[in-house]
Order: C-alpha cells, then structure tokens, then sequence
C-alpha cells in the first residue's frame, strides 16, 4: 500500500528537508519499520526501547487519531495520508 | 549557551523529559532525543541578586513587573496585560460554606479579556526578537482573540486558525483585528493538527507551536500575581480550569519560582483542576489512577477548554496528585449555574470555562474535599460576554413594558412575586 507521510519539523532533518514522503505500508507498525529502512535513526525518535510511539507524539491516519483507530495496528490503504504531529500546547 | 542572551534571565531550553539542552529559538519538542516538551531554563541565582518585594512592586501595573522570569531578551509589547484583580469573594464563600475564598479575575485581563493575553504578549514579544513576521496560533477562541489584537498592536501579520463552530463572540473579538482567519471544519484537536503541518512549511510564529515554551510561561504570571495579592504569601488550595493542562502546570512553576529565589515562604498548596464532562480526559485518567492520557472528541459548551487530546494532561496528573488536590468535572448544566452562582453572588460575569471552575469548586465543597477555613483562590480566566449563547436561555429575560407608571408598576408585581417563587425553590 502506497501511502503519504506528513513529517514534522524537527524530524526533516532526516528526510533531507522533505516535509512529505512516500512510502509503502499496510499498517502503521510496518510504516514505522519501513521509515527506519528509507531514513536511518529516525525510529528511534518516533519510539521508545519497548518499540511503542512516544507519548508526546500523535499519529494521525487520514485525520484520524490512531487512539481512536487500532493504535500502532492501524491498517493502512492505498492513498491514504499518515500525520505524525508532536503534542502543542493550546486554548 | 547563547552569548546573545546577556541582557536576560533566561538560558535557553531544556527538555523537560531528559534534561536535553537547546538553543532559545523557535522549537518546541526534543527533537534529538524523545520528543518530550521544551521548557526555558533560567538562572535563578542572577535572578535572586536583581529582584525583591520592592523591586517588583516598582515595576509596572502588568505582567512585565516579573520579567526578569520571563524568556525575553529586549522591550517587551506592553499592552497592559495582567494584574487583574484579585477579589475577596465573601459572599459566594458564604453561599458555599467557605471562609476565606478569592477570585483571581482574568476576565477583565488586557487587551482580549482572557488569560491568553499573558501568554501571547510573551509569544509575540519572543515572535518579534526571533525574527518572525507573521504569527500564527490554533485556538479554541480566546488565543485568537489575543493574537489577533497583539499582533495588530505590534504590526505583525497574523493567521489564526479556530474551530469553524465557535461562539459569535470569539469570532467577532478575532475578525475586529482584521487578520487572517481560517474556521477549519472540525475540533480543536483537528485544527491543532492541521496547523502543525502548516507549521512544517511555512516560515511562521505560532505561539502555541514552535513558540510553546516561551508562551506557556506567560501563565506563570498569574501565579506571581496571586502570591504578591496575598500580601506576598501562598494560598492553600486553588482550582483552576485544564484544557491542554499548561495553565495548572505554569501556576505551580509560577509558585516554585518565588518560592526558589526566596520572595515568599514555602508551605504546601493543594492544586485541584476543573473539567467539562463532555470534555474530561485529564479528569477521567485522574479518577482511574492512569498516568497517561487517553484522548476524546469533545461535546460540550465549555469550548474554551474543549481539548481532547491534552499535551500537559499527565503533568497536570502529576501536579494535583503530588499536592493532595483533586480533579473533578462537571455537566454543561452545573456549568451555566456556576456562571450564574458567579455573577449573582460577585458581580463577575465569567465565560464557560470560568463556570466549569466555580461548579467543580462548588463540587469540591460538597464532596468536604476544600476546608473552609483554607485560603482558597479560583481563577476565573474569561469573560462572559464572549460566550453569551451559552447562557441565553438560562437567564430569563427582561420586563416589556409601556412608558407609563401603571406598566411599570404592574411588571413591578409580577417581579417581586417571581422572585419570591424563586426564593422558595431555593428553600
């Protein structure tokens, strides 16, 4: 499944300034594993040592928060778009 | 860590995770490490040797008399923001059993009425020495408003970004200023995402993105102000409302801070929250005992604090945990008879967010979880006249009447009559 990702500021500095890029996955823990595959090092930003997501990062599929999904066992369709979005404050 | 620093306080960042450092400019998140949030550290010790009771007394009627605490390097953008009054509330103390109540009244904060100014004049004073000419914010109504109207007195171009189904009231109070406004089709929490990928690619201040650890600490102020309006001692309890739990977390640094540098004695404050039902994350993982925050989709009239996904919850968690106090919430109902109980007992007329504090402070009295004779504080952090649709059918209305003493005294009857029904549902 081909599917577009939103990267986030701090973390383009591993996808060679590139804010959005393209990447094959049929659920949000493979999209993971092939992001350390295309941009070294940066899985390790995105997850703790357990392999579970930062709690200060939200990842979003299609605008929707994977806590209301299936978590990191989201599944993933052609064209779908994946956000990935660090917590902000607000009001 | 930055020689230009020279004239400030304040050192750079640090992430409030790991410790890791960083340079003071436009981040907001670990970004080498874990993704944690950014905070600014300050060196205590030159703020000691420069400020006293007296120094700061001298200073300004605004937030700027503390800006030796503040993230800023130059002049601040003084538009006369905090300072607000802090009333002893004798008679809701009364009505709800309590001795020694007060109200910290942000409602009446410069230039928008709201909390928010103290943080945004921090932000956009920061926006402005970082380089920045457009600023940018998502709001659930009352950053807007206070961005908007900053920005506008500080000529910088602004876009703001709010929930498309906001009160009229927050959409006026932010178009006067004649920014950019975009009413994004969807919760706060969707307009937060969405300005974070704007945030990825264009070049733009937004205060509660990449300007978040220089804007969180304008709440600090209102914990300064409450310690100096007490006659420079800390209270006993206070109740707050959460949203995206930043303010409840910057009053304790706000606390700890005078407490640090030696201007008011330490003694334990018990830190209770406040939430609306149809938007209580923070409140359901601090009833069940979690530390961590599970997100929700808010339904509620309290718009204001309508975050469903709160990036302070768990340190909010934390914070009323440690100090013995509680987080609680409330329906929309009790929410409009906490404006109303607010209004008719102190003359302040608050907004949602303002109602779902008095009834969780309401709530904490019946629940014997605040001694009455404590010093309690309740921030009231905005206005009633933004959100009046919350309450218009809650209110009654006014007497019709002809220009002639006769209607007059007719309508006259029926009022006294009224009242006295009402007296007696009171009992």
């Amino acid at each position: 499944m081909a599917v577009q990702v939103l990267i986030p500021t701090p973390l383009q500095k591993f996808t060679n300034d590139e804010a959005s890029v393209n990447l094959e996955a049929t659920t949000v823990d493979e999209l993971l594993q092939a992001m350390e595959g295309r941009f070294p090092g940066i899985l390790s930003r995105l997850c703790d040592e357990s392999g579970k997501l930062r709690r200060f990062l939200n990842v979003y599929v299609n605008s929707e928060d994977i806590r209301f999904l299936d978590h990191q066992a989201t599944a993933l369709a052609d064209g779908d778009e994946v956000s990935i979005v660090p917590a902000v404050a607000g009001g | 860590m930055t020689a230009t620093l020279s004239r400030s306080t304040f050192i750079g960042l640090r992430c409030k995770e790991c410790g890791h450092p960083y340079e003071a400019g436009a981040r907001h998140v670990c970004e080498d490490v874990c993704f944690g949030p950014l905070e600014v550290v300050y060196d205590y010790d030159a703020i000691r040797n420069r400020v006293s009771r007296s120094t700061i007394e001298a200073g300004p009627a605004s937030i700027w008399r503390y800006r030796e605490f503040l993230p800023i390097e130059g002049d601040p953008i003084d538009v006369g923001t905090g300072f607000t009054p802090l009333l002893r509330a004798n008679r809701l103390a009364r009505r709800l059993g309590l001795k020694n109540l007060y109200i910290k009244n942000d409602g009446v904060n410069m230039p928008t009425l709201s909390f928010k100014d103290r943080v945004v004049s921090v932000a956009l004073t920061r926006a402005r020495e970082l380089g920045f000419t457009t600023v940018s914010c998502a709001s659930t109504g009352n950053l807007a408003n206070s961005t908007a109207a900053i920005a506008a007195h500080a000529g910088l171009e602004c876009c703001v970004f709010i929930p498309s189904d906001l009160e009229l009231g927050k959409v006026l109070g932010t178009l006067i200023y004649n920014p950019t406004l975009m009413a994004v089709k969807g919760n706060y929490d969707q307009v937060n995402r969405l300005c974070s990928e704007v945030a990825n690619t264009y070049g733009w201040g937004f205060v509660n993105i990449n300007l978040r650890p220089y804007y969180s600490e304008g709440s600090k102020t209102l914990g300064y102000e409450v310690i100096e309006q007490l006659g420079w001692r800390l209270p006993d309890h206070i109740v707050a409302p959460l949203a995206s739990g930043s303010l409840f977390t910057k009053i304790r640094k706000g606390f700890d801070e005078f407490i640090k540098v030696g201007l008011v004695d330490e003694k334990p404050v018990r830190f209770s929250g406040a939430q609306a039902e149809g938007c209580s994350p923070i409140a359901q993982a601090f009833a069940e005992g979690r530390d961590f925050i599970t997100p929700v989709k808010p339904n509620t009239i309290a718009k204001s604090i309508a975050i469903g996904n709160p990036a302070d919850g768990p340190y909010a968690i934390d914070i009323a945990k440690r100090t013995g106090g509680t987080i609680a919430a409330v329906s929309d109902a009790e929410i409009i008879e906490g404006i109303k109980l607010l209004a008719e007992t102190e003359g302040v007329f608050t907004e949602t967010a303002g109602g779902t504090t008095i009834a969780v402070l309401k709530k904490l009295v019946e629940q014997g979880k605040i001694d009455p004779s404590e010093t309690t504080v309740a921030y009231i952090t905005g206005n009633g006249l933004k959100t009046t649709e919350a309450i218009a059918s809650s209110i009654g209305e006014p007497f019709l009447i002809e220009a002639q003493l006769s209607s007059f005294n007719s309508a006259w009857e029926r009022a006294q009559s009224l009242h006295r029904a009402t007296w007696e549902t009171v009992g």
